[in-house]
């Protein structure tokens, strides 16, 4: 704790006051910082208590037989259950997300970094993605429930499921590339122009790639956001513990957090072990696209200054 | 288009000089009309995918409205709001959605008393004490912590926090309870209130804190007097959002709450949610048209409009109160 303290303890410099009333309120002051290491620390400590019980809880489950496997809702099976169908669910479910997501958000951006006038329509649509940030998940399950499924009558499919993943993130795919596009300095506009090239042309040859590692960031964040959502995907209609994987886009499917989800809500002991080995694949599959959304970030910010 | 590309529209080919009045080098360089009409199309495209922000807002609000409007036609609306008896999945239904209302209050106000206090003092802790190296540990484990799928939580509050913690320290808990669920939410949300409170502690201007330790004012007295109180409202604002983060969450509630719904107000008793209620009905099966699917759009819409409302004060918070400095 000393090294918390030193930084308010040297900003003091305490010369001065000898007398009690002012020690008093020094005192105050350190405990104010051991308050603060306290709340540091126990952040701190959820975190690893969270990963550690859960990795004690599945790593005895952990074996190549747990991605290939289907999965099981027997008691007397459950050395044989996998994630198979809902790793492939998962898959297919974000892969197409990814596909719709990116291009609609990098365009809504463009339109409103690039394109829209400065009047209240603009306005009025910037004001209305933040709101959408903040609407809770499951009530985009319902919105994938009574649109796509329903009124487009693609039913409980894969396609059903990504459409509304797609709907989800693409206010946080917007936020993003509007970020990274504004992040593009005027003057490499301003050279285009020059150059007698259209708006489009500014916009595909300068702006886009210049703003495409902020864009492809912003992307992979969201997308991992989205294969952790279980609750819009329970709605619009994701089904645990299937044994087939998706086999196109109208398929019924499964995903990684909705078959955790059905393996936590048993009571036997070795399902939770199952659902802790299933909540490690799913935080591994995360590190690994976090990684690669800090390299994209580095290699090319330092491409941008050399 | 190639810069030679350029010229060749614009008129102006290698070696042969054609130039002869500006009006034809400005005609030249304005655009082909074929040109002019693909820069028109996409433009009308990128408006196109601008706007379809706003047709998910209308989707939400008309999907929700329309089977509301259809469940309340079977249904009271007053029995709706003021009923605290909710039987929706048994044989005779009754829709009292106050028995949902409490377990999500309860719920959400427990997840408030831990992320308001620990998140505002982690986003002190990391804006105004903490030494570069300390911050460079704090500030990842926030956003690993905000990466981290809700589910996990879930799982975390069911297995580790209710046998280890709460049914250690209090008699009375329940396999399931709302406390434990209350702790994971919390701990879910303190990395928004600390991300979002810590912005708005940046913001104050370093002026602010250098005049007060010039009267004499010690670390704590500047951070507690000057700092926090300048970059209140972008703090409360923080609040707020995170209050309405607490009402939409659902897989915690799920899976570490229980699933009965009822009036109460015991956090070591189980109890149901809104979030948790939609959930339970659509983990069995729910056919179009019944008054159970329009029951939970009913349940849905009534979300809706609390976040909707909560997010919407934040905003003004932010807006109306923010002290604009420079």
């Amino acid at each position: 704790m000393s090294a918390i303290t030193a930084p308010g303890a040297a900003g003091q410099a305490p010369d001065i006051s000898t007398n009690a009333q002012q020690r008093a309120r020094f005192r105050r002051g350190n405990i104010f910082v051991a308050l603060l290491g306290i709340a540091a620390l126990l952040t701190f400590a959820s975190l690893v208590t969270l990963l550690w019980t859960t990795a004690a809880d599945g790593y005895s489950r952990l074996s190549w037989d747990l991605l290939t496997n289907m999965p099981t809702a027997s008691a007397r099976r459950v050395n044989d259950a996998g994630l198979s169908s809902a790793l492939w669910g998962t898959i297919w479910v974000i892969g197409l997300t990814a596909i719709i997501a990116f291009p609609v958000g990098t365009c809504a951006a463009v339109y409103l970094e690039e394109y829209g006038p400065k009047n209240r329509f603009t306005r009025l649509m910037q004001i209305n993605i933040a709101n959408l940030a903040g609407v809770p998940s499951i009530v985009y399950g319902l919105l994938g429930l009574g649109i796509f499924a329903e009124i487009f009558a693609l039913g409980r499919s894969v396609i059903t499921g990504a459409l509304t993943m797609a709907i989800l993130i693409l206010p946080i795919i917007i936020i993003a590339s509007r970020e990274a596009i504004r992040s593009v300095p005027p003057s490499l506009r301003e050279a285009g122009y020059g150059l007698g090239a259209t708006k489009w042309q500014v916009t595909w040859s300068h702006v886009l790639p210049s703003a495409l590692p902020g864009i492809l960031t912003g992307t992979i964040l969201a997308l991992s956001r989205a294969i952790g959502e279980s609750a819009p995907l329970i709605v619009a209609g994701a089904v645990p513990t299937l044994l087939f994987r998706p086999q196109g886009l109208e398929s019924t499917y499964s995903a990684l957090p909705v078959q955790i989800y059905d393996w936590i809500s048993r009571p036997q002991k070795e399902f939770h072990e199952l659902a802790a080995a299933g909540i490690i694949v799913l935080l591994l599959v995360l590190i690994v696209m976090n990684s690669a959304a800090i390299i994209i970030r580095q290699r090319f910010s330092s491409k941008l200054k050399g | 288009m190639t810069n030679q590309a350029l010229g060749r529209a614009a008129g102006i080919e290698r070696g042969v000089v054609p130039i002869k009045t500006e009006q034809e080098i400005a005609r030249a360089l304005t655009s082909t009309s074929s040109q002019k009409v693909s820069e028109k199309i996409i433009g009308y495209f990128l408006l196109a995918c601008g706007t379809l922000s706003i047709f998910t807002t209308i989707g939400i609000v008309f999907i929700l409205f329309n089977e509301a409007i259809k469940f309340f036609a079977d249904e009271s609306f007053i029995d709706f709001l003021t009923g605290t008896e909710w039987t929706a999945l048994f044989g005779s239904p009754q829709f009292g959605v106050l028995a949902l209302v409490s377990g999500t209050f309860t719920i959400a106000i427990l997840a408030m008393l831990v992320a308001i206090p620990i998140g505002l003092l982690c986003a002190i802790f990391l804006s105004e004490y903490a030494p570069p190296g300390v911050r460079a540990i704090l500030k990842p484990i926030m956003e690993l912590l905000a990466g981290i799928p809700t589910i996990v939580f879930g799982y975390f509050a069911l297995t580790f926090l209710t046998p280890s913690i709460i049914r250690k320290l209090f008699d009375g808990a329940g396999v399931f309870n709302k406390f434990s669920a209350a702790i994971a939410v919390g701990i879910m949300i303190i990395p928004l209130v600390a991300s979002l409170s810590e912005d708005a502690l940046n913001a104050v201007p370093r002026a602010l804190r250098e005049g007060a330790y010039g009267l004499g004012a010690t670390k704590m007295e500047t951070t507690l007097k000057v700092v926090v109180p300048s970059a209140l409202s972008g703090i409360v604002a923080s609040f707020v959002l995170a209050i309405s983060r607490a009402f939409g969450e659902t897989m915690i509630v799920v899976v570490a709450s229980g699933s009965k719904a009822w009036w109460n107000w015991d956090p070591l008793q189980q109890g149901q949610t809104m979030t948790g209620y939609m959930v339970q009905a659509f983990s069995g099966d729910v056919t179009r048209g019944g008054v159970v699917y329009e029951s939970l759009f009913a349940v849905g819409l009534l979300l809706f409009l609390i976040t909707f409302v909560l997010n919407i004060i934040s905003n003004l918070i932010v807006n109306k109160f923010r002290e604009a400095y420079e």
